[in-house]
């Protein structure tokens, strides 16, 4: 059997019977007008009190002798770019970012994250990614955008990471997976792959098997020709820029929920503030987002990008020049229609009485309210699939969408 | 059951998918051993557990070289001590962030170190059926390395409190497990006492261990089951391994045991009652009424039995096998070597052949395992890279459930290209299994599937469109990966 034939007749299996909505997306453009969301997760816990710089706050240059940004100073280029009277911008984020706040395409929302109090990575992560209740969960296996793409049937969704996150886990239909950090050639030339995927027909593994080659196929030769016509000789993605413009490539045309995760963020140790490594995974995260944002091109006025993170970390320095796991953090919404260049969300003001246990930012707006009233939005859902989506939850209007 | 095995000439159909299902898939050591004993005796061998844990010397070698193999889990923990407070007395500063990071890494290659073991005795054991089990209640009785002080003890829970009692009484694992550092510092039972009830392992060990979360016992139950648990805990390291102060009275109820240790101070006397039976305050006795109790409950014995089945029959194993393996685990108080027998010996075994997806630690061990054929590798890393790119790492499950045992969680789109891209490094034989650690890359060349073994117990089994892309491959290395990728390898 050839490629062609292959496909075909994997075509005429999936518009038999059920298994069409287990097929990754390549038969069926999405319709154009369909929103595109992609969430960003930062694991190890970014420092958001170097992204959002509470300049305002003389507790923040008291608790961060070494680690603070300075105050926002004409003259001085490593001072924090003033958001409002309050808040500042990491200058890192100069030339990536802030020209989205000045186009009113990106919001910050402080002072979110999650009720989980553990301060574990994992355990964090896990309660985010699952979107249920804390301390009620049912299912250790079923992640929120799984049920999210399960409520719809035509929001073709992908995880751009090497294995499928608990986000994606659980659901009723296949959720592809590949990460794009590199693009080596694939595993399997055409040939062998339509000789591997002959041996699933007639098993119930025939979609997944065929679906899974074909993906790894499709990426790379789309990405080569790509890169070709950039004129780029690296195959391997340096930094998040390339990786979020081949992932641009696949969300344009093919997919409409997707998932990414950047690590890097766990820095107990020399930090840095304006240089050093939280400046540079900023300043790489930044650049990566506004590529995704131009590489969109028009449809990133139909785009939306949520950047969360496990949690936030020590308001105070430690005596490492870094901090240590906080709770309360500060979430990023991008696109080119959102409600932006605000800070969203309620808030309180940034002094030593209004830490968390004296230590870290309290939550004020849970992940599970701002995504469930967003996503509603966004999407149309019901109450009901909204409470499929996240347990329990009550959506929250920040405005964004 | 009649020796069905035959002497010479081909196994039976039969007997190969029994033999696929005992062990991690096919060897010629396996199919050799099973042809001279036949099928009862081979059974009646393993559930005896006579045939030891040996393994080929040079793998014995490579595992007492390993720390985790050579030190007493005191040892390690007084060792981690040390280190700690080494670090604590350091200054601010590089030094000491240096001192945090070796401690990390010491800590990591000590995971790395019992995976490994874990791993390379699944692929040489001998007891193949014991080997399956061992994975089994490991994954039964979960724990998650990267909590507390798990990578230190990881080890010694695999090899001394599971392995012990993989084929034993099923209430004896409980207890083992009860009494491992690995379990009291995963489900904080180490912080449970009188005044500071901890419920996490009380839940758990009847939702997830023993009954199934409808297995009849009400939240109620939970609290009381906390409070017996009270005060069974981990030796501090830092008493200097000296008992606690006891009063006259309590000092005849104090229990130590290796680093587990039972400190009457910590525990509530009061009287409890547990799923209707009233158990008197008398100290860690009333831990050892409580596990015979609920292991000896109804729904205990089809819980466990349940998730035998599904993990070598089926992912709905039929109703009738798992009631008849309830009935034998009750009849016989929780013998676990019992209830196999019941499954091994049933039709329904046979019936659901080619209907279970391997996960993928039974599609990398079996496939190394026929690819090399019990020649011994040098080096068990890639294993380990194979187990975290399929995301089923010994020791890395994060929730206490466990790994899920049917196949949705193994057989999406991102999982099956992953694991053709695997079979193709053990198929072509690009993989550094027999290049030593730090030693640059030498060419091992591809292993050869096409042995009697393959033309015996394989060949004639297999599919028309497996067959067909056998066919058409063009070198051997393509071969063998076409057969390891085939889904008549990957369901038994």
């Amino acid at each position: 059997m050839n490629r062609r034939q292959f496909l075909f007749s994997a075509a005429t299996a999936a518009l038999a019977g059920p298994s069409l909505l287990s097929y990754s997306g390549k038969l069926f453009a999405a319709p154009a007008s369909t929103p595109r969301f992609l969430l960003v997760f930062l694991r190890g816990g970014y420092d958001c009190n170097n992204l959002l710089v509470p300049y305002s706050s003389d507790f923040y240059y008291q608790s961060r002798p070494t680690l603070a940004i300075a105050k926002p100073d004409a003259s001085n280029p490593n001072s924090a770019i003033a958001l409002d009277s309050h808040w500042g911008l990491n200058p890192v984020l100069k030339d990536s970012i802030y020209p989205l706040w000045q186009r009113k395409q990106i919001a910050f929302v402080p002072f979110a994250g999650t009720d989980d109090m553990s301060r574990s990575h994992f355990e964090t992560q896990d309660n985010i990614e699952s979107g249920e209740p804390t301390g009620e969960r049912t299912d250790y296996r079923s992640g929120f955008l799984a049920r999210l793409s399960g409520t719809m049937t035509t929001v073709p969704s992908i995880a751009f990471t090497d294995a499928l996150p608990l986000s994606f886990q659980g659901g009723k239909r296949d959720i592809p997976n590949i990460s794009l950090r590199g693009v080596g050639k694939p595993a399997f030339d055409e040939r062998q792959s339509a000789i591997l995927s002959g041996m699933y027909q007639g098993t119930p593994l025939a979609a997944a098997a065929s679906d899974g080659l074909d993906l790894r196929q499709k990426v790379s030769k789309e990405l080569q020709d790509e890169m070709m016509k950039a004129n780029r000789g690296a195959a391997t993605a340096k930094n998040f820029a390339d990786e979020t413009q081949r992932i641009a490539t696949l969300m344009r045309d093919q997919y409409r929920l997707g998932f990414v995760d950047v690590g890097g963020w766990d820095t107990h140790v020399n930090q840095g503030s304006t240089s050093g490594q939280l400046a540079n995974n900023l300043s790489n995260l930044g650049q990566g987002l506004a590529a995704y944002a131009n590489a969109l091109g028009d449809e990133w006025n139909n785009t939306i990008v949520v950047v969360v993170s496990e949690f936030g970390r020590t308001f105070r320095e430690n005596g490492n020049r870094g901090t240590d796991h906080g709770h309360g953090t500060v979430y990023w919404v991008l696109g080119g229609k959102v409600n932006g260049g605000r800070i969203a969300g309620e808030q309180v003001a940034v002094n030593q009485q209004s830490l968390l246990q004296n230590r870290d930012y309290p939550v004020l707006t849970n992940y599970r309210d701002m995504l469930g009233g967003m996503l509603a939005k966004t999407w149309g859902l019901s109450g009901s699939q909204l409470q499929t989506v996240f347990p329990g939850a009550k959506p929250k209007n920040l405005g964004l969408v | 059951m009649p020796a069905m095995a035959a002497r010479e000439g081909t196994l039976s159909q039969d007997d190969i998918a029994w033999l696929r299902r005992d062990g991690f898939d096919l060897n010629s050591a396996t199919v050799a051993r099973y042809r001279d004993l036949g099928r009862s005796r081979y059974l009646d061998e393993q559930l005896s557990d006579r045939i030891g844990d040996d393994l080929p010397p040079e793998i014995s070698q490579l595992l007492a070289s390993y720390e985790v193999n050579h030190t007493s889990t005191n040892d390690l923990l007084i060792g981690l001590q040390d280190e700690q407070q080494k670090i604590k007395d350091m200054p601010e500063g590089d030094a000491k962030a240096d001192a945090r990071k070796f401690q990390q890494q010491h800590a990591n290659d000590l995971l790395q170190q019992a995976q490994q073991t874990e791993m390379l005795r699944a692929v040489y054991g001998g007891n193949q059926l014991k080997e399956q089990m061992v994975w089994f209640w490991l994954n039964h009785f979960s724990v998650y390395a990267a909590k507390g002080r798990i990578r230190w003890v990881a080890s010694d829970y695999a090899q001394n409190t599971i392995r012990p009692h993989a084929l034993g009484k099923f209430r004896d694992l409980v207890m083992a497990t009860l009494e491992s550092p690995a379990m009291l510092e995963f489900l904080d039972n180490a912080q449970n006492a009188k005044g500071h009830v901890n419920e996490n392992y009380a839940r758990e060990l009847m939702e997830l261990h023993t009954l199934g979360v409808h297995g009849g016992y009400s939240q109620q139950d939970v609290q009381q089951l906390a409070l017996i648990l009270t005060g069974s805990g981990i030796v501090p390291p830092k008493r200097d391994n000296q008992p606690p102060r006891l009063s006259p009275q309590m000092q005849p109820l104090y229990i130590r045991q290796g680093v587990f240790e039972f400190n009457p101070n910590r525990h509530d006397f009061s009287d409890k009652t547990l799923l209707g039976q009233t158990i008197k305050g008398s100290g860690f006795k009333e831990v050892e009424q409580a596990v015979d109790l609920i292991t000896r409950q109804p729904a205990c014995a089809q819980f466990v039995s349940r998730k035998i089945a599904e993990y070598f029959v089926g992912d709905q194993p039929p109703q009738a096998l798992v009631d008849r393996m309830a009935h034998t685990f009750r009849r016989s108080d929780g013998d676990i070597a019992k209830v196999l027998r019941t499954m091994f010996e049933s039709k329904e075994l046979l019936a659901t052949r080619g209907k279970k997806f391997k996960d993928p630690t039974q599609f990398v061990v079996s496939s190394v395992r026929l690819a090399y054929d019990g020649k011994p590798l040098v080096n068990a890393k890639p294993l380990l890279n194979w187990m975290n790119q399929l995301g089923e790492p010994v020791f890395g499950r994060l929730t206490p459930d466990g790994w899920p045992l049917d196949s949705t969680g193994w057989s999406s789109s991102g999982q099956m290209s992953k694991r053709f891209e695997i079979a193709r490094a053990i198929g072509t034989g690009d993989n550094r299994l027999f290049t030593p650690e730090g030693s640059p890359k030498v060419g091992a060349g591809f292993p050869m599937l096409t042995t009697r073994l393959y033309y015996d117990a394989i060949e004639p089994n297999l599919s028309a469109a497996t067959r067909d892309a056998l066919a058409k491959a063009a070198s051997q290395q393509e071969w063998n990966t076409f057969l390891l990728s085939s889904p008549d390898f990957n369901f038994r």
